[in-house]
């Protein structure tokens, strides 16, 4: 243990234990820093792209099979309340895949420590959130 | 180079090779996310720069078997991934070892059946 922490807690600084859910979500105790935010967001969108692999499995099938299901295909597709379930698929894969490159540096020491790892976890919700913007336009068709 | 006494066996004097200590599942699913991402920037930058998407050109891509073969083993690797990340997800939350391995075992059974769907879907076409 380095000099300075040993200093920070003879000051009588704040032991946090037990933090619970509600304390880091709506009760707003205390905030949760952005690598933070990247970590249960890589966790959470994992646990939904599995939950929604046999949609995701049904729809690829249907894009396949042949020209009939294609069609039946693209008459899916183009429900809006299916467009927004593939929308935040869309997010969920790319914040999992922006995340994950970030893990591929850290696992080669680069940017571990404090203020880099946070900048990176900036950068990770951003290019994953502008991403999906992208494909937002794409998929509700303005280019 | 050690032997199995435990005591010499821990900390700094672990023995890495042989008996895995998750090294081999770690491993497996930074590889694994490689083959995914390049696979994810050949179909985003298509999907982005692809004009009229008809079953011609979709379905185009996919008949080319080096293209199927590419597919398989990229969602083959997936599944290898997604088992070790819900494994992980197991293993956080599930504190019962009773409904933990219930859980993991249905988690293998389901990936392989997907595995088999996948292969179907692709020599479909």
């Amino acid at each position: 243990m380095s000099e300075a922490v040993r200093e920070a807690q003879k000051k009588g600084r704040p032991v946090i234990r037990n933090v619970d859910f509600g304390d880091i979500t709506y009760r707003g105790y205390y905030k949760q820093p952005p690598s933070a935010l990247v970590s249960i967001l890589h966790r959470v969108s994992g646990a939904g792209l599995f939950l929604f692999l046999p949609f995701l499995l049904y729809l690829f099938q249907e894009s396949l099979r042949s020209e009939i299901s294609f069609a039946h295909f693209k008459g899916v597709f183009e429900n809006g309340f299916v467009k927004l379930i593939i929308l935040g698929l869309s997010w969920a894969y790319l914040h999992h895949f922006t995340a994950g490159i970030r893990h591929l540096f850290m696992d080669n020491h680069i940017a571990l420590d404090k203020d880099d790892s946070q900048k990176t976890a900036r950068w990770v919700l951003t290019i994953s959130l502008a991403l999906t913007v992208l494909v937002a336009l794409k998929l509700f068709g303005v280019f | 180079m050690q032997g199995f006494d435990t005591k010499k066996n821990i900390g700094q004097r672990r023995l890495v090779v042989g008996a895995h200590y998750g090294m081999r599942d770690w491993l497996a699913q930074r590889l694994t996310a490689i083959l995914m991402a390049v696979f994810t920037i050949v179909l985003l930058v298509s999907f982005l720069t692809g004009q009229n998407f008809t079953y011609e050109g979709w379905a185009g891509l996919f008949a080319r078997q080096w293209f199927k073969l590419f597919t398989m083993v990229t969602f083959f690797g997936m599944f290898y991934h997604v088992w070790v990340g819900i494994r992980d997800i197991w293993m956080d939350y599930i504190k019962s070892v009773g409904l933990r391995l219930t859980l993991q075992s249905l988690t293998i059974l389901w990936l392989l059946a997907c595995a088999a769907w996948t292969v179907q879907i692709l020599w479909s076409v």
